[in-house]
């Protein structure tokens, strides 16, 4: 009961933030931080378990070109093509990762490997110019009349808020889902020794493909939910090594092994990105993912635990000391 | 329980094991030992689904299990350990034994492999405090560790890849006495990989003797260890270890 | 018809053959380091992309002669390899592959971000029109040719130095074993800063090459980077043969594919064989691994 009651109040301000406060650029920005930070988390699912993917783009680019082609050309609701789309990048994640797993390939291999991935779907959006727009990116349609649940398209920021909010603390649910789970156990024995793993009983292809196949969805979602609340994409903005490379480095700053360390990430990265572009413009394009890069290699070699993960460790770190301490005794 | 028929390994050209055969009858502790790459732990290999054999067959309560997957050996009842501990470090002990027994019996609720993970632990002698870390536990208890979590997937079959190298004289008797006291109140069988013969000969019911990739003996401890092949080809090597051996068994 | 189909696909096989030899050099700076370091550059490809504007800068701004300016590139990218390794790899040896694989990528974000503040986004090139040549009826660029022998040479000479020369040995040996080599008095940090050096003069080579024929601008490695990371891949990391090899097959596909279609259609066929190719042979990928 008490453990819960901060989360309930966190919870509460949340949902009731817009009813207060609406100004729509502080809101668009939160909404841009909540779908980010359900891409991030959704990548950080699989990969605090060591399973670093660099096909993330790939699975958002999906998510988002599927439910926009099929809802122009197809006319399908975004309630029907958002499944088609999370299932489109499952399928993709299991052709991929399978032979992946079943032959062993991990650690940067499998980042590699999955690195050709993210850069295949930004070519095959840009090889299907003729529908997809290509380089110069792709609109839906918009619904007549505005806002439709039907077309999954709204124009006031405050159901959006309230879309990603709830989709976000989904994605933060099912983090403690997987934390909670066994499987989180037969992944963690897995990282380290695949082979001890098996001899516990574990079907190691298995385990893994799982978390990826869920890791691939999550993240399919956060893309065609991108899709719908901007109305435009482009290959590069939801596709391709750099967004995959930008879920990587936001989960690394704000924390691979915590669970609100994605979110941190998305807040510290896109709040740095638009006080960049507040201060100085358009001359300032570019200096952003300077500041990232720079960031990214620091915090691997200095506090690879990520800002979340060093605080929490920090805190930590008295008791575990004085916990230690009798057993030392005893040995 | 375990019919190993005219099992091979090669290795390219290299025959690692050579057209093995042995039986292993319920409740019984068979010890296989035999010289550094005499082809023991490619045999505990193949049971225990690490590698496919070249020819041959293993049948386990009956059923074919040579080129089964690790971890489906592993569900059908055969618990394995490895020779240098390989735990879990960013689990807790406790977790570490969880996890074997959950994932070992094929799944069932995390509670009951609660249960017997606990029990494993007790067999073992291991506290089950829920925080305590991996990190704590000198050779000894990583060793019982490793007992614990193969013990948990609840086997019908144990394959103890023991090799008592590192330990001294007093925990290596220890060791002896666990798998000794396991098989007492279990009933589990228990195949015993070892390169030295010392303290296993004192445990065991049948010794199997591998050299270069054949069977050169079996049977009983005090029958074997006068084999004069096995004192030629393996405690001839150390008289001191074979008259050792010999007043154990005594 | 039927013959006019069959001058067109031959003249792609021969570009293909062109391209290859382009992509196998580009393959090989990449392969070298991680045979040696165990490292991935992921930001290979943004190597390369300043070393085309080092070209552009050295030739269309600075009228150096292009021999001058392309050796003055190639020096300046194998520097930037031995900065990189001493900067980012060299406190990372340690941990795990992965996190040196990683910071590879912020270097990639680093790089790409310089090079759009200092160049800004246009596209540039170096203006040269250099000739097609008519070979009974095939057009091939005389750029490609060149390319290709040139890629030729720098391959031969990199295998000369690995084969012939002391360090190179040591290269080699260090590649097969790390530990043993450390242990017999090898400097393994001067042997990692050759490498650093030797794999981004590679990359500085490619660079000449390629901007022979291809425009320049902050992305533009992004175009190239996955195709080099597939062949190494495929070929087995660290497997020089193994990447040449591969760099000829995924040059045939996509130009060969690009024929009928888009050249991204030929990018795409490459990674669908690419994917095939792990289902049904991975010892291609798990070929140093064993």
């Amino acid at each position: 009961m008490k453990r819960w009651l901060p989360w309930t109040i966190a919870g509460a301000l949340l949902v009731a933030l817009p009813f207060v406060y609406n100004a729509p650029y502080p809101l668009h920005i939160m909404v841009v931080i909540l779908i980010w930070s359900f891409a991030y988390t959704s990548w950080s699912i699989m990969g605090r378990f060591g399973l670093v993917s660099l096909g993330h783009g790939g699975f958002m680019g999906i998510g988002a070109y599927v439910t926009a082609l099929l809802w122009n050309h197809a006319g399908m609701s975004p309630w029907l093509s958002i499944p088609m789309a999370l299932l489109a990048s499952a399928t993709i994640a299991i052709l991929v990762a399978y032979p992946c797993f079943r032959f062993r390939i991990t650690g940067h291999y499998f980042a590699l490997v999955t690195l050709a991935l993210s850069g295949i779907v930004l070519q095959v959006i840009t090889a299907t110019r003729d529908h997809t727009g290509g380089s110069l990116g792709y609109t839906p349609e918009r619904h007549q009349g505005g806002s439709s649940i039907y077309a999954l398209q709204f124009i006031d920021k405050e159901t959006w808020y309230l879309i990603a909010l709830g989709v976000w603390a989904a994605g933060i649910v099912i983090w403690y889902r997987v934390e909670r789970s066994m499987m989180r156990y037969a992944l963690e024995a897995i990282s380290e020794d695949e082979d001890a793993a098996a001899a516990a009983g574990v079907h190691v292809t298995w385990e893994k493909l799982k978390v990826t196949v869920l890791s691939a969805m999550m993240t399919a979602l956060a893309g065609a939910l991108y899709c719908q609340y901007q109305m435009f994409i482009s290959p590069d903005t939801v596709s391709g090594i750099s967004i995959s490379l930008q879920m990587v480095f936001a989960v690394v700053v704000g924390g691979i092994y915590v669970s609100l360390g994605p979110t941190i990430g998305a807040i510290i990265t896109i709040l740095l990105a638009e006080v960049l572009r507040i201060s100085f413009g358009t001359a300032a394009v570019g200096y952003d993912n300077l500041v990232y890069g720079v960031l990214l290699v620091l915090f691997i070699i200095f506090l690879p635990k990520g800002i979340l993960g060093g605080l929490m460790e920090a805190r930590a770190r008295p008791q575990a000391a004085t916990a230690a301490q009798p057993k030392a005794s005893r040995a | 329980m375990l019919a190993v028929t005219d099992l091979s390994k090669q290795f390219g050209g290299f025959t690692a094991v050579d057209r093995v055969s042995f039986t292993v009858g319920k409740g019984e502790i068979l010890g296989l030992i035999g010289p550094n790459g005499s082809g023991k732990s490619t045999i505990f290999n193949m049971i225990s689904g690490t590698l496919t054999p070249s020819g041959g067959a293993i049948a386990f309560e009956g059923r074919e299990i040579g080129g089964l997957a690790p971890h489906r050996v592993t569900n059908r009842g055969i618990g394995r350990t490895f020779q240098i501990p390989r735990p879990f470090r960013r689990l807790s002990i406790l977790d570490n034994v969880i996890l074997a027994g959950f994932y070992g019996q094929g799944r069932h609720s995390k509670k009951a492999a609660q249960a017997a993970a606990e029990q494993a632990l007790d067999l073992v002698g291991l506290p089950h405090d829920p925080h305590a870390k991996v990190d704590g536990l000198g050779a000894a208890g990583l060793k019982k560790l490793e007992l614990a979590k193969a013990l948990a997937t609840a086997p019908k079959l144990l394959l103890a890849d023991e090799s008592l190298g590192g330990l001294d004289e007093h925990e290596m008797n220890q060791a002896a006495d666990m798998l000794k006291r396991i098989r007492r109140e279990t009933g589990i069988t228990i195949i015993w990989v070892e390169h030295i013969m010392g303290v296993l000969m004192r445990v065991v019911d049948r010794v199997m003797v591998l050299d270069h990739g054949e069977k050169i003996a079996e049977g009983p401890p005090s029958h074997v260890a006068r084999d004069p092949r096995v004192i030629e080809v393996y405690l001839g090597t150390d008289t001191q270890a074979a008259d050792a051996a010999q007043t154990r068994i005594a | 018809m039927d013959s006019i189909f069959d001058i067109y696909l031959l003249e792609a096989l021969l570009n293909g053959i062109l391209l290859g030899g382009v992509l196998a050099l580009l393959g090989l700076g990449l392969n070298l380091v991680f045979g040696v370091i165990d490292v991935v550059w992921i930001c290979y490809a943004e190597l390369i992309m300043l070393g085309m504007y080092g070209m552009y800068y050295l030739h269309s701004v600075y009228h150096l002669p292009l021999v001058v300016a392309g050796a003055l590139s190639i020096a300046i990218v194998g520097a930037l390899g031995v900065v990189l390794h001493l900067v980012v790899i060299q406190p990372l040896l340690g941990t795990a592959p992965i996190n040196q694989l990683l910071a590879t990528g912020g270097v990639l974000f680093f790089l790409q971000s310089a090079a759009t503040v200092l160049f800004g986004i246009e596209f540039k090139n170096l203006g040269l029109r250099l000739p097609v040549i008519e070979l009974s009826g095939m057009f091939v660029s005389y750029a490609r040719l060149l390319a290709f022998g040139a890629a030729l040479i720098g391959m031969v000479l990199v295998y000369l130095f690995l084969a012939k020369t002391y360090t190179g040995i040591a290269i080699r040996a260090i590649a097969q074993d790390r530990q043993i080599m450390g242990l017999m008095g090898v400097d393994t940090r001067r042997i990692y800063l050759i490498t650093s050096a030797v794999g981004g003069a590679l990359a500085g080579l490619a660079a000449c090459l390629l901007v022979l024929q291809y425009d320049v601008h902050p992305f533009v490695g992004l175009s190239f980077g996955p195709i080099i990371f597939m062949i190494c891949v495929l070929g087995g990391l660290g497997n020089i043969v193994g990447g040449f090899v591969a760099a000829f097959i995924f040059a045939e596909i996509i130009t060969v594919g690009g024929l009928y279609l888009d050249l991204e259609w030929g990018y795409v066929f490459a990674f669908v064989f690419f994917v095939v190719m792990m289902f049904i042979r991975p010892e291609g990928l798990l070929a140093r691994r064993a």
